[in-house]
């Protein structure tokens, strides 16, 4: 921390929460990606954990900086689009492509055998 | 005051490095490649978001351009190892 003492203190205490805040929830996405049973499962847990938190850490750097500099800047912005854009895309393609390979093999937890086989 | 944004700071890290040993396990240990490839993703994520927390440690923007260039080409990679699961070539 070099200039950190500069900054008031109302945008140090939002940064400090924003950016503890979007770490834990990165954190319980990561968790839920460790813990959670089949794939399907899996792969939501930190997809939503990462949206969110990058949204909470980019508005922290946003404030930060914005803060240190006197002026608005909202270099942080172009990395917050990106990721909500692209998060949800890489999540659709992927489960595509597990649903094709567990269709190709044939496994019993395929979401398309278990639609077709009674309960 | 500085001493609230420090040790903000630096619990954000532990958490990001918590949650990146999650990612890198999920990664190692993927029972198949699907598991890998979505351990991959969210081990890039939270990469950026650590190299995030650290230019504002450091002070300097130097490490939002370093952000930006993991996202983009961790999102590039995760196209090309998805659409390689997919199709079993990446381009066709």
């Amino acid at each position: 921390m070099n200039e950190g003492s500069e900054i008031p203190v109302f945008s140090a205490v939002l940064t400090a929460t924003l950016l503890v805040g979007g770490a834990a929830i990165t954190l319980i996405g990561s968790i839920g990606l460790l813990r959670l049973r089949s794939f399907y499962e899996r792969v939501h847990a930190p997809t939503l954990g990462t949206t969110l938190g990058t949204a909470c850490v980019a508005l922290a750097s946003m404030i930060y900086f914005s803060a240190l500099a006197r002026r608005p800047l909202l270099h942080e912005l172009v990395i917050l689009v990106f990721v909500t854009v692209t998060t949800p895309i890489s999540l659709v393609i992927l489960v595509r492509a597990a649903v094709f390979r567990d269709d190709y093999e044939n496994e019993r937890n395929s979401p398309r055998r278990a639609e077709s086989e009674p309960r | 005051m500085s001493m609230i944004l420090t040790w903000a700071i630096t619990a954000a890290q532990m958490l990001l490095g918590l949650a990146l040993a999650c990612s890198a396990f999920r990664l190692v240990r993927g029972p198949r490649a699907q598991d890998r490839v979505v351990g991959f993703d969210s081990l890039y994520v939270n990469a950026m978001l650590l190299l995030l927390v650290f230019g504002i440690r450091s002070g300097t923007t130097l490490y939002f351009e370093a952000a930006l260039m993991v996202a983009l080409l961790g999102f590039v990679s995760t196209m090309a190892l998805a659409k390689f699961l997919l199709r079993g070539e990446v381009i066709e």
